[in-house]
């Protein structure tokens, strides 16, 4: 089996993204922990949150090292999920909406 | 043209319609991608379909919680702690994510240990992996039992604020909760199958009858970076939003 060879790396590299997780892990609870809110807090929530999934995903889950056709099949499919968010997102500003006109206490 | 033809295909036995022409189609030795082991490609798939599954259930959560006409409870008190005396937000969420980035930290690491045919610390790993997990899985029976026995968190109604919080919470970190109980038991299998030996000799091991190699491990690593994968997106949109 030569696959073996094609995913073996430095133990350095684990070391070092593993600090970098726990260091991003610390900011985002820094996040809550400092009470910053609005536009600030969501886009730093935001921020810490994608670099902890590419990080996790690239290095620990070796993405970074597949072959350039499976990491366009496995990355792609999920980008449906920003079209669900929207569409989630407009039908419950209508609920919130329709609530606020008929329902609020 | 039709000896070409005849040579893609070497004799297709069974007719198109019947079952056996299914399999005949899709098994007929086209390989996609040429260099990555069929096992971590079906991981990857799967992972994929539980990516929308996850997906699905944090898109409903936002939903519920945009449309509630009702302020929805704050996550930073709901889950803060009385520790020494002094009230600390979210504190065992955070423990919980530093336990579960650490496992995923030495899952890595066991991965890398099994390439290089190091059984021992492989081994070592794995089982340390494994409590994490375990761990992480105590806290979580703890976290709920406290929001259920003593805060009154119930799926339907809370005292805190939206009804909806308690049906989005059970379910989100429920499913995540089964997640790492099953990668737990996965880790346990693997563990097992590593300290036997059943990798180095291609044997037919523990529980599966599968002979795998030092692969079993990678594949094992990615299901349990991808429940710490899911576990960033939850901490991000369900207790810190």
């Amino acid at each position: 089996m030569d696959h073996a060879a094609d995913q073996q790396h430095p133990i350095g590299v684990y070391l070092k993204i593993w600090a970098l997780l726990f260091v991003l892990s610390a900011a985002s609870y820094a996040v809550d922990y400092f009470h910053f809110e609005g536009y600030l807090r969501w886009s730093l929530i935001l921020i810490f949150m994608l670099l902890k999934a590419g990080l996790i995903v690239a290095v620990f889950m070796h993405m970074m090292w597949e072959p350039i056709a499976l990491i366009y099949t496995i990355m792609i499919p999920p980008l449906l999920l920003v079209v669900f968010i929207g569409i989630g997102a407009l039908e419950a500003d209508y609920t919130f909406f329709l609530r606020s006109i008929f329902f609020a206490p | 043209m039709t000896q070409a033809h005849s040579h893609s295909h070497p004799a297709l036995p069974v007719h198109p319609t019947d079952p056996k022409g299914f399999v005949a189609d899709w098994s007929s030795d086209q390989i996609a991608f040429k260099k990555v082991p069929w096992g971590k490609v079906m991981m990857w798939i799967f992972l994929v379909s539980d990516t929308f599954i996850f997906g699905v259930f944090l898109i409903s959560y936002m939903t519920a919680r945009m449309s509630s006409v009702v302020p929805w409870p704050n996550p930073s008190e709901v889950f803060a702690l009385e520790i020494a005396g002094s009230h600390v937000p979210l504190v065992l969420i955070a423990i919980m994510t530093f336990i579960l980035i650490t496992s995923s930290g030495t899952m890595a690491m066991a991965v890398n240990f099994g390439y290089r045919k190091n059984r021992k610390v492989t081994f070592i790993l794995l089982a340390i992996t494994a409590l994490l997990g375990a761990s992480f899985v105590g806290m979580q029976v703890f976290e709920w039992s406290k929001l259920i026995l003593e805060e009154g968190v119930r799926p339907w109604s809370n005292p805190m604020g939206a009804h909806q919080f308690g049906a989005a919470f059970f379910m989100i970190t429920g499913f995540h909760g089964t997640h790492v109980t099953i990668g737990v038991i996965f880790l346990v299998i693997v563990a097992v199958k590593v300290y036997r030996g059943d990798l180095d000799h291609e044997r037919p091991g523990f529980l599966t009858g599968r002979r795998g190699n030092y692969e079993v491990v990678e594949i094992m690593g990615l299901y349990w970076h991808f429940v710490d994968l899911v576990w960033v997106f939850i901490f991000a949109f369900f207790y810190l939003w």
